[in-house]
C-alpha cells in the first residue's frame, strides 16, 4: 500500500531530497443519542455535569453496557471506508489516571477492533490519484474535560463528553505532503457525513485528528517520528505538517535525531511543541474488559446495513464523471459536502450545462458563500437562481462580467434574478448601430491609438475595454470585438 | 421474643404468612440480638433499626392484607459490598468513606422487591480481599464459635466474614454474600453455616462493588440449605444493567429440594486429596461420601489434572482485574480524599491512606502482572490456564452430575494466626477457586465438627445453572450431618 514517492511530494533541500511520511488517527465522535456504555445524552454546549450518568461517573459498582447503535454506526463507517468488517471484536481497558477519566481506563479496542483493513481514494488538484491505506477503525470512550480556568487553586472536571462513542480511524503511513494530509482528512470528513455517523463539526471537537510525522530520504526507512495530538482544523492540520516537517529536517540535517515524542500545535505561534514528558510515560496495560463480552455481530446484520448505505461521494464522483464528463478534481469538490452535490445536480436537473454549473457552483457560489463565511445551505441564492443567471448568459441576455454582478445582487436582495436584469437595466447590448456608435466616438477621441492598432493588434484590448467602459459592461464582447476590427482593419485571429 | 431468631428463614416466612407473629416483632427481635451482640462479634458495621423498623411496617400492612412477596417481612443482613440508596457503602474501606449511594444494587431491589427488610450493613475483608475478615477498616469480625476450652476470638472467614458470623449468631435469617475466590463458600465453612455461589452470571453485578469482574458472584449465606434456595430464588435473574448476566428463566429452587441424591453420579477429584491436609478433612470428605452413597448416590473417581494450577492462576487474574477496577477510588468524585501538592500527589495520598495493606497487595500484583512485558508471561498464560481448568470440568461433567470436595482445608483459625502469611491465608481458597475460575455454581454445607469442637464443611460444585441439583445433594448432606447444635451465645451482654 505504501506510495511511491512522486517526486512533486519531495522536498528539496541543500543536503538532497526528503520525503515527508505521515499518518493519521482520526478521532470521530459518533452521532448517536446515547454514550457508547450509558444512556446519558450526548448534545454538544450543554450545562457542565448535567449529562452525566452513574456509569459515566464510574460511581462504585456501575457496569457497561453497549449501545447497539453505536455498533451500527461503526459498521456503517467501515462498509463506507470499503474496509473489512470484523464479526467479531474485543473491549480492552487502556489505565490510566487523569482526572477526567473516572474509571480510571478508558474502554477502546486494542487488538481485536471492529473494523480492520480499508482504503481512501483522494483525487487531488491536477488529475493526481492518491490511494491511503486505512489500517482499522475501532471504538472508544471520550473522556470529559478538565477546566483550569475557574478557580485559582483548582481544577474542575466536566463529565458530560466521558463516555461519549469516538470512532478512531487510522491510517497507514501512506500520506507524503500536508495538502495530501488534507485532502485525506477532508475526504474522511465527509465519508462520515454523507453517511451520518459523525457529524464532522471539527470546531465543537466532533473531529479531531493526531498526526504522525516522520522525515526520510527517498526509498530509506521510516524515521523516527513525533505525534501531534489533537488537532481540530483542517487548516492548522496543514500547518502542524509544514511547521513540523522543516523542524525535523532542520534537527536532522544539523546531525540531530529526533525523539520520538508527542507534540502539541499551538495555533497561535504556528509552532509545535513537545508536551510534558510524564504525558508519555504510561504502560497502559491494556486487557479485555471482564465487564463486557465480546461483540459478536452476525452477518445478515453488517449486510442489511450495507443495503441500507446511501451513495458515497466515491460513487458519485463516478457517477458525476460517467454522466457529464467532469474534471475529477472539479468532481471532488463537488461532492465534498453532500449539500454541494444536491445543490449540483439541482442545478444540472434544472436546465444548467453540467461543466458550466460546476464552475459556477465552484467558483462563484462557493467563493461567496466561503468570504460570508456562512454555511453552505444558508446562502440566500438558490440554485434556481443560479440556473437562471446561467440561463441568461447562455441566451446572450447577460454578459459574463454582468452575470457576476447579478449574482452579488441576488445574493444582497433575494430577488429573482430575471427581474432585476429589467429593473436595473442590466441586459446586453447587441444592437450593433448603437455599438457601433460608441466605437466611433472612440477611435475619433484617440486616433494616435487608432494609428498604432494595426502594428500592434494585441493592444485591440485597450480598445475593448474603453468600449465597455462606456457602454457599462452591457455591451456584448463578441459584437463589440467583431466591429472593432471591421473599423480598424484588423484581420481575425 | 428470642426464640424468633432461632426460626429458619423457610419458617419465619411461613409463621409471617400465617400472622403468627408480626414483620415488626422478627425485624426488632434481630435488632435485640444485634443490640446485644453486636459489639463482640462486629459482624453489622451499620445497623439500620430505622429502616428495618419501615420496612417491616410496611410488609406488616401487606401481609395483613394477604398481599406480600415470597420474602414478605423477612429480616436480612446486606454485606457492604452492595450499593444501597441512601445507606453508606463502604465495601469495608476507608476509601469509600461516608459514601451512599443514590441507587441500590440489582440484588437488594429484587430483594426489597420481594419483602424482605434490611437489617444493616455487614462487614466484610476490604473490597472482599481476604479470608478472615481482618482486613475490614472497620476491624475484623468474630466467629460466634470458638475452641473448646478456649475464649481466643476465632476468624469467621472472608471475605464476607460478617455474613456468615451474622447468620450464625442469630443476627438476621440470612445475608447476602459475594464470591470471588470462595468468599461465600469458606466463611459459611468455617461458621457451620450453608452458602452457595451460583453460576457465572447467574445474579446480577450490578451495583454490588467490584472486586474482580469476571470471578465476582453474589449469593446468599443462610442457616439451612432450603433457606439458600428460597433467598437465591429472589436473588438471582437476568439483568440488562449486567452484560455478563445470563438470561435464562430461574427455576422454583426450593421445589427442586425434594428427590435426594437416588442414582446421582457423584465425582470425587483424585486432585483435591492435597498433601498435608488435616486427617478430619479427609475424614470429613470420606464420611460425606459414605452419606451420599447410602442414600443411594453413584461414586465415581474423577481427575481434574489442572487443579493444582487453580490458586496461582487465580492470583494473577483476580489482582489483574482489581487493580482496574479499584482505579476508580482516586479521591476526585466521592469517598475519601488526601488532598497534596498536585492531583498527582493528591492520588498518592489518597490511595495510600485509603487502601490497606491487602488491597494495596493485590493492586500492586495487578498491576505488574498486565504490564509491557510481563502480560503475556502473566496474565495471559493465567488466562489459558483458566481455559483448561473449564475443559477439566467439562470433561467431569461427562461422566458424574455433581461433584463432592472438601470446602476448606481446615476449620476456622485464630485471629491473627495467618495474616501475617499471605500464602497461607490465599490457601484457604484451595478448594474453591476452581468454582471461580470455571464460573460454576458450589455451595458448602456444614458437615461437622473439628476436633476443637468448630464447623467443617463439604463443597458440592455442579455443572453450570445447575443450582438445583447442588440444593437437592446438599439437603442429603444437611439432613445426613444432623444439627451441629449452634454456638452457645457467649457474646450477647444483657
Amino acid at each position: 500500500m505504501a506510495n511511491s514517492a512522486a517526486s512533486s511530494n519531495l522536498i528539496k533541500s541543500e543536503t538532497g531530497d526528503w520525503e515527508l511520511v505521515i499518518g493519521l488517527e482520526v478521532h470521530a465522535q459518533v452521532t448517536s443519542k446515547a454514550k457508547l456504555f450509558s444512556g446519558a445524552a450526548t448534545k454538544f454546549g450543554a450545562e457542565p455535569n448535567s449529562q452525566v450518568s452513574l456509569v459515566d461517573a464510574a460511581m462504585p459498582g456501575m457496569l457497561p453496557v453497549i449501545n447497539k447503535e453505536c455498533l451500527a454506526q461503526a459498521v456503517r463507517t467501515g462498509l463506507g471506508l470499503k474496509a473489512q468488517v470484523n464479526l467479531r471484536s474485543v473491549f480492552d481497558r487502556k489505565n490510566y489516571f487523569y482526572p477526567d477519566l473516572p474509571q480510571g481506563y478508558q474502554i477502546s479496542q486494542f487488538s481485536q477492533p471492529i473494523v480492520g483493513e480499508g482504503e481512501v481514494v483522494l483525487n487531488m488538484e491536477g488529475g493526481e490519484t492518491v490511494r491511503i491505506g486505512i489500517e482499522r477503525l475501532h471504538l472508544e470512550q471520550d473522556a470529559g474535560k478538565s477546566l483550569h480556568d475557574q478557580d485559582p487553586k483548582s481544577s474542575y472536571v466536566d463529565l458530560n463528553r466521558s463516555g461519549v462513542a469516538l470512532m478512531e480511524i487510522v491510517s497507514n503511513p501512506d500520506i507524503r505532503s500536508a495538502r495530501q494530509a488534507q485532502a485525506y482528512v477532508t475526504k474522511i470528513r465527509s465519508i462520515l457525513r454523507y453517511l451520518g455517523t459523525c457529524d464532522g463539526n471539527m470546531e465543537e471537537g466532533s473531529l479531531r485528528a493526531d498526526v504522525n510525522v516522520s522525515m526520510r530520504r527517498p526509498g530509506a526507512e521510516l524515521g523516527t517520528r513525533t505525534e501531534i495530538k489533537n488537532i481540530n482544523s483542517i487548516r492548522f492540520i496543514g500547518q502542524a505538517i509544514e511547521y513540523e516537517s522543516r523542524r525535523q529536517i532542520e534537527v536532522l540535517e544539523g546531525g540531530g535525531e529526533i525523539t520520538q515524542e508527542t507534540r502539541l500545535f499551538d495555533t497561535k505561534t504556528g509552532q509545535t511543541r513537545p508536551m510534558r514528558s510524564k504525558e508519555e510515560a504510561h504502560d497502559y496495560r491494556y486487557f479485555p474488559d471482564p465487564d463486557l463480552l465480546p461483540v459478536e455481530l452476525s452477518r445478515e446484520f453488517v449486510d442489511r446495513l450495507a443495503e441500507d448505505l446511501p451513495e458515497l461521494p466515491d460513487q458519485k464522483t463516478d457517477r458525476f464523471m460517467a454522466d457529464w464528463g467532469l474534471d475529477s478534481y472539479d468532481v471532488e469538490l463537488l461532492v465534498a459536502e453532500k449539500e454541494r452535490a444536491d445543490y449540483f445536480e439541482e442545478m444540472v436537473g434544472g436546465g444548467a450545462a453540467p461543466k458550466q454549473a460546476a464552475n459556477w457552483l465552484l467558483n462563484q457560489h462557493l467563493g461567496r458563500v466561503n468570504k460570508e463565511g456562512v454555511a453552505f445551505e444558508d446562502a440566500p441564492v438558490t440554485a434556481a437562481a443560479n440556473i437562471s443567471i446561467l440561463k441568461m448568459v447562455d441566451e446572450g441576455t447577460i454578459s459574463g462580467k454582468i452575470a457576476k454582478e447579478l449574482y452579488d445582487l441576488v445574493w444582497e436582495t433575494g430577488d429573482d434574478p430575471a427581474k432585476l436584469v429589467e429593473e436595473r437595466g442590466l441586459r446586453q447590448v447587441t444592437d450593433t448601430v448603437a455599438i457601433e456608435k460608441v466605437v466611433d466616438e472612440i477611435i475619433a477621441a484617440n486616433p494616435k491609438q487608432a494609428g498604432q492598432v494595426k502594428a500592434k493588434p494585441q493592444t485591440l484590448g485597450w480598445f475593448v475595454g474603453q468600449v465597455m467602459q462606456k457602454t457599462s459592461g452591457k455591451a456584448n464582447p463578441q459584437a463589440v470585438n467583431a466591429i472593432l476590427r471591421e473599423k480598424l482593419e484588423i484581420a481575425e485571429d | 421474643m428470642s426464640d424468633l431468631t432461632e426460626l429458619t428463614l423457610a419458617t419465619a416466612r411461613d409463621g409471617l404468612r400465617a400472622r403468627d407473629f408480626s414483620a415488626r416483632e422478627i425485624a426488632q427481635a434481630h435488632l435485640d440480638v444485634i443490640d446485644a451482640g453486636n459489639a463482640a462479634l462486629n459482624a453489622y458495621i451499620l445497623p439500620v433499626p430505622e429502616i428495618a423498623a419501615e420496612m417491616a411496617d410496611r410488609s406488616d400492612v401487606r401481609l395483613a392484607k394477604g398481599e406480600g412477596g415470597p420474602l414478605e417481612g423477612v429480616p436480612l443482613g446486606i454485606k457492604d459490598l452492595f450499593c444501597t440508596r441512601d445507606v453508606r457503602t463502604t465495601a469495608c474501606s476507608h476509601i469509600l468513606d461516608g459514601f451512599t449511594p443514590t441507587y441500590e444494587s440489582t440484588i437488594t431491589q429484587n430483594l426489597w422487591d420481594a419483602g424482605a427488610v434490611m437489617l444493616g450493613k455487614l462487614n466484610c475483608d476490604e473490597f472482599a480481599m481476604g479470608s478472615s475478615n481482618e482486613t475490614s477498616y472497620y476491624g475484623p469480625a468474630i466467629n460466634p464459635w470458638r475452641r473448646e476450652g478456649s475464649n481466643a476470638p476465632l476468624v469467621p472467614g472472608g471475605s464476607s466474614g460478617g455474613s456468615a458470623a451474622a447468620v450464625a449468631a442469630r443476627m438476621c435469617l440470612g445475608a447476602t454474600a459475594t464470591d470471588t475466590g470462595g468468599s461465600i463458600r469458606q466463611p459459611a465453612a468455617l461458621t457451620g453455616t450453608v452458602g452457595i455461589k451460583p453460576t457465572y452470571g447467574r445474579c446480577s453485578r450490578w451495583g454490588v462493588v467490584a472486586f474482580a469482574s469476571s470471578l465476582d458472584q453474589a449469593g446468599p449465606i443462610t442457616r439451612s440449605v432450603r433457606d439458600a434456595a428460597i433467598m437465591l430464588g429472589v436473588m438471582a435473574g437476568y439483568d440488562p444493567k449486567d452484560s455478563t448476566s445470563v438470561n435464562i428463566p430461574v427455576p422454583d429452587y426450593e421445589a427442586a429440594l425434594v428427590g435426594g441424591v437416588k442414582g446421582l453420579k457423584v465425582g470425587i477429584p483424585k486432585e483435591y486429596r492435597l498433601e498435608g491436609m488435616p486427617e478430619e478433612i479427609d475424614t470429613l470428605w470420606r464420611q460425606g461420601v459414605e452419606w451420599l452413597k447410602s442414600e443411594g448416590a453413584e461414586i465415581r473417581d474423577v481427575s481434574l489434572p489442572h487443579s493444582r494450577y487453580a490458586l496461582p492462576a487465580y492470583y494473577i487474574v483476580a489482582p489483574a482485574e482489581a487493580s482496574s477496577n479499584l482505579a476508580r477510588y482516586d479521591g476526585v468524585r466521592y469517598g475519601l480524599r488526601v488532598p497534596g501538592a498536585d492531583i498527582i500527589e493528591q492520588y498518592e495520598n489518597t490511595r495510600s491512606e485509603g487502601f490497606g495493606d491487602e488491597v494495596k497487595r493485590r493492586v500492586l500484583i495487578g498491576t505488574y502482572v498486565l504490564s509491557a512485558g510481563y502480560y503475556d508471561a502473566y496474565y495471559l498464560k493465567a488466562q489459558r490456564v483458566r481455559t483448561l481448568i473449564k475443559q477439566d470440568f467439562e470433561k467431569a461433567f461427562e461422566d458424574v452430575d455433581i461433584l463432592l470436595t472438601p470446602a476448606t482445608p481446615g476449620a476456622a483459625f485464630a485471629l491473627g494466626e495467618k495474616s501475617g502469611d499471605p500464602i497461607e491465608m490465599y490457601l484457604n481458597d484451595i478448594f474453591t477457586v476452581t468454582a471461580n475460575m470455571s464460573g460454576l455454581p458450589g455451595i458448602s454445607v456444614p458437615a461437622g465438627l473439628s476436633g476443637e469442637g468448630t464447623p467443617m464443611g463439604l463443597q458440592l460444585i455442579g455443572k453450570a445453572f445447575d443450582e438445583e441439583t447442588l440444593f437437592r445433594a446438599g439437603r442429603v448432606l444437611e439432613d445426613a450431618a444432623g444439627d451441629l447444635a449452634g454456638p452457645e451465645d457467649w457474646w450477647s451482654v444483657a
